[in-house]
Parts: structure tokens; sequence; C-alpha cells
């Protein structure tokens, strides 16, 4: 029996055609998140987020404050930058063993994103995903925010005891030996080491740890910067103070969308004393440096362009 | 056995009575305090005196003591911090004298963890060897540092007389220090955008490292945590606390007005506890003590508001 009152029809109409349609549309844009979700973050999602979280169970939860929630929404978001606008392709992630490592990476680009991305191809596309720590700077640490955030994505404060600490729990640990000098030169020096440090070596022998030889391609395009002011930095009390016009530019403030491409190489094993002269570690530290110069180098004359 | 009474120093306070009640069964125990007791044991003597007075020394019959448990730090805010500070050292140091002059054979010191101060450059986890940076301008700080170093000089000195020194890390429980007052607040305040990991250990399980350092035939410097660490905003929602997150400049004016004026015991400098990590690592105390915990982290965290119901 068909109501006539005008507003009952029209409340028929609604049920019958328009919220089918409007269930449709629903579910199309319901279906393409979720595909979009599954190309950013890879079908098998939860069930590396749930490996996370059991990961530390045992120790009662991660002795340095990894928390798996904040992980799993900061690599979401990181998941965007990895697929779509870096669009990072990784090679060898069968070299990164299963035990413990460091990974040795040349560092750029002005703000850390490479070690971000080296995280994200971890975590995403490693079987099983693997979490890498990285360590901050001291001063960070210092910084309300930043610091409980980097705290709670597993990065730990830079000293010498926490890296010992985090390989004798079996993590994979990502140094950067460059540090500063690295990330912060100018474009002229694009792809060029700078001078390494010698503490990962020490650390290397000392835990009989392999180290991991990792070459980030795209990074050092990222920004462009045109010469570092000293001064500036030294009155600000921060690392160094990089001149990068395309700040100034609407959207500059982003990095240009390079195509990273991260190189893992096969892991170095390094014998020996520990406590041995600097001389002896740098010779050491020298094979690791040029072995992802080569990989650099190789990467750099395949490579088909900056941006594909 | 003529050896086997042990001097307990400070027994009239929370974590005092405990240690009394643990140890009086194994061993005669002879209690020191200033203030009156209540509820010890029968067979516990409490000499009532003060440790800086010279006539106490005669009450004490030395030959017949075994150890000495050094706990009897005093907090009392209402002495001035100066005379505070020098009572504490001058305690510490007239006790190590009674045991080097009667050749007790060991002297137990509970210090803390506290006394390597948090700071942003911290290691996640401290062994024993690290300094104690603890210092700062709390004077409250400086008082503990300077006696954990005293007694780590005497150590040094001394070829008879065993010194353990126990750095506990937060004891939670019915004391009345400053890591339990501060989870008993009705509103706890915390640092904006600040979430350290923290380390707390169980009263009883403090006792137990005490007893510990008393059989082992040991000496030195062992750190004594709990369970596993967890954010300090995890710890307060399982104590299912109210908290209100403050700006750290805003909390240190503002704490240091309030202890000025004397609403509060909580220094501004002490804000550093919930603003960087101070954790230690005691695998040594596991290692050479046997020692381990036997409260879990919800059972060492609910201690603090065992009050409330036990009445």
């Amino acid at each position: 029996m068909r109501s006539s009152h005008p507003l009952a029809r029209l409340a028929d109409v609604a049920k019958t055609t328009t919220l089918p349609w409007f269930e449709g549309v629903l579910d199309v844009v319901r279906k393409k998140t979720e595909d979009f979700s599954n190309f950013l973050l890879g079908e098998d999602f939860e069930e590396r987020v749930n490996w996370l979280r059991n990961r530390y169970d045992t120790l009662g939860g991660d002795p340095f404050g990894l928390d798996p929630e904040v992980a799993k929404g900061a690599v979401t978001v990181l998941s965007f930058f990895h697929r779509l606008y870096f669009r990072t392709e990784s090679f060898g992630l069968e070299n990164v063993p299963e035990q413990r490592a460091l990974l040795v990476a040349n560092h750029s680009g002005q703000i850390p994103i490479d070690g971000a991305i080296i995280g994200s191809s971890l975590f995403l596309d490693h079987s099983p995903p693997r979490v890498v720590r990285a360590m901050i700077e001291k001063w960070a640490v210092s910084l309300p925010f930043a610091s409980t955030f980097f705290n709670k994505v597993g990065q730990v404060v830079g000293v010498p005891e926490n890296a010992r600490r985090l390989l004798e729990m079996n993590e994979l640990l990502l140094v950067f030996p460059e540090g500063v000098r690295g990330i912060s030169k100018p474009f002229s020096q694009r792809y060029q080491l700078q001078d390494f440090g010698l503490g990962f070596m020490r650390l290397a022998i000392e835990t009989g740890t392999p180290i991991v030889p990792v070459a980030v391609v795209g990074a050092e395009e990222q920004y462009i910067n045109l010469g570092n002011l000293e001064w500036a930095a030294r009155a600000l009390g921060i690392p160094a103070f990089p001149v990068v016009p395309q700040i100034l530019v609407p959207g500059g403030q982003l990095p240009l969308p390079t195509k990273y491409r991260i190189y893992y190489g096969e892991p170095l094993r390094f014998g020996g004393d520990p406590a041995d002269d600097d001389t002896v570690l740098r010779d050491k530290v020298w094979l690791v440096k040029q072995c992802i110069q080569d990989m650099l180098n190789r990467a750099l004359a395949t490579r088909t362009g900056l941006f594909v | 056995m003529a050896r086997s009474a042990v001097l307990v120093t400070g027994i009239c306070g929370r974590l005092g009575h405990r240690v009394v009640r643990a140890l009086h069964r194994e061993r005669p125990v002879i209690g020191l305090d200033r203030r009156p007791s209540s509820d010890l044991p029968q067979d516990v003597e409490h000499i009532q005196a003060d440790l800086m007075r010279s006539a106490t020394r005669q009450l004490i019959r030395g030959p017949e003591l075994g150890a000495i448990v050094h706990l009897g730090i005093t907090h009392d805010p209402h002495v001035p911090s100066a005379e505070r500070h020098t009572r504490n050292l001058l305690s510490l140091e007239k006790l190590y004298r009674m045991a080097e002059d009667f050749e007790i054979p060991k002297l137990v010191v509970l210090s803390t963890a506290n006394a390597y101060g948090p700071r942003a450059g911290n290691a996640q986890f401290l062994t024993e060897d690290a300094p104690l940076l603890g210092s700062g301008r709390s004077v409250e700080l400086r008082t503990l540092v300077e006696l954990d170093m005293l007694a780590q000089s005497f150590a040094l000195r001394s070829s008879k007389c065993k010194v353990v020194i126990l750095r506990p890390a937060n004891i939670l429980g019915l004391v009345k220090n400053a890591a339990s007052n501060y989870l008993r607040l009705p509103v706890v305040p915390t640092l904006l955008g600040f979430d350290p990991m923290v380390q707390a250990v169980h009263e009883d399980d403090v006792v137990r490292a005490i007893s510990l350092a008393l059989k082992a035939d040991v000496s030195g410097v062992f750190n004594i945590a709990g369970p596993p660490p967890i954010h300090l905003s995890r710890a307060l929602s399982l104590l299912e606390r109210r908290t209100v997150a403050v700006p750290h400049t805003v909390a240190q004016a503002a704490l240091g007005s309030l202890f000025a004026a004397r609403v509060t015991r909580f220094e501004s400098t002490e804000l550093d506890f919930i603003r960087y990590v101070c954790m230690i690592d005691d695998s040594r105390a596991r290692r050479l003590l046997g020692y381990e915990p036997a409260c879990d982290l919800k059972e060492t965290l609910l201690a603090v508001d065992r009050e409330r119901w036990v009445g």
C-alpha cells in the first residue's frame, strides 16, 4: 500500500533509489581507500605491526621506549613519502642479516629524511619486518614533543652504552659516521663521502657485529644547499646553518621529490682488538667508506634520472 | 656467635620498620633512632638516641655488632638545609669510625640511583661506574651525592670493614620519598611534551636487597632496580591518576615560588626527573648478590596506594 503523503513518498524514493546509490559510491570510495592504503603500506601491514607488538613482549616492553602504536602511526605517515613522494626502490634487502647488524650509510639532505626512509624501507619492504634504531643528538632530547616522539618510534640518545645494549638485543643499528659533515654538505659536494668517525668500527669489533654498507641515492639532491654560514650556526648554537634558496619559493620548504634508491651491500666483518690505535681502526674504516663510495658511484653511473 | 647483631639506623622510618621486621627473625637487631618507636617487634632493642651526640656511642655495644645498616638519612624539612647536610654527613662519618674502632666487618649504606642525576645525555641504563652528576642546584640531592661519595671513600680506605653501597631506583611503597609522594598527588603534574622512561622498585625488594648485602661476602656499589621500565605516562595511567601537563618554564617558575612559600617540598630542579631519563642497570646486583625483584610492575606501582585501603 503506497502512502499518498508527499513527505512519505519522498522518504520512499530516498530509501529505494538514493540510498543504494550512495552506498554504492561509498563502497567504491572504501575500496579505493583500501587499495590506496594497501599500495602505501602493503597488504600485510597489520601483520607487520603485530610482529612489532610481539617483538619486545618478552622483555616487558622495549627497554628504550619504543611504543608500537606511535611507531605504527609514524610509519603510516612515512609510507606516503616512501612510496609516492620519493618512490623509494630498495636493492639488496636480503643482505640485511636476521640478527644484529650495524647499518652504515652516507648521510645527506640537510634534514635526516634518509634515516627515516631507510627505516620505512626495512619495516615495510623487508620480510620479516625490521625496526631500525638510530641515534639522536643529545640536544634533541631537551626539545619537548620531539624528544618524546623520537623515543617512542625507537630512536635512542647517541651514547656508546646505548649502542652496545641495542646490539646485544640483536637490533639493527643505523649509523651515519659522517654526522653533521655529511648531512649539511653543500650541493657541489654531493655523493662525496666526508670524513668518517671511528666510533662505529670500535663498536662493531667489540660486539662482533657485521657491518652492512648502505648507499642512499636521491637524498643528496632533495635540498640544494649553496653553502653553510658558520657564524650563524655558532650564534644560534645549532650544528649547521645551510643556505637553501628553494625554501623561499612557495612549496619549496618540502624537499624536491627526487627518486630514492637504497642499496644494501653485503655484510662486512672485522676482527681485531677494539682497543687498537686509531691508525689501525682508520684503515678498517677506510675500507667501509670505500665500499660505500663504490656503491654510490656504481649507482650514479646506472641512474636513469633524478626524478624517475 | 659473638658478632651476630646488626645495628640499623633510622628504624622509625617506614623503610626502617620493614628492614627490622625482615632481619629480626634471623639475627639480633639493635635499632638506632632519635624518634620514639611504635609497634617494633619485642626482641628488637631500640636505642632512642641521637647519633650526633658523643654519649650515644657508649650506649652501643660495639663488639657485639656484626654489621651496620645505615638508613637514617634525614630529610626533615624543619631542619635548615645546611644543618641537615652536615648532620647527614657527620652521622655516616661517626658510623664509619665505629665500624673501624670495633672492627665491625660490614657497613651497608642505602644511597639512591637518583644520585646519577637525570640528564639529556644519560645512557638509557647507567652502570655503577657512571659519575654521580645529580648534584646540580638542589641541596637535597647534593647531600645524597656527597653521602654516596663519602661511603665510597670509606670503602677504599677500610681494610677490615666491607662497605656495601646500594643505589636503588625510585622506591615505591608506604615510604614517604619524593617518588612515592609524587605518585600520590591527587592531580599529578607532568611536563608538556616530555614523557621519559622511569624505573621504580618496591620497598620490599629493597629490603630483600639489604638482607642480601648483609649475607653475601661482598662489598662495593650495587644498583638495585625493580621491574622493567615504562613511560611515565603509562605508570600514571596504570595508577589511574588524573594528570595535567604543564610547560617546563611555567612549571619551573611555579614550583620555585611554591617551594619558597613552603607549600611544597618538591624543588624545581627535581623537575628534571620527569623530563629526562635517570635509569640504572642492576645486572651487577643480580650477578653478585643474587638479587632479583619479586614484585611485578603493577604491584610495585600500586604499593604507593596501599595505605588507602589497608587503613
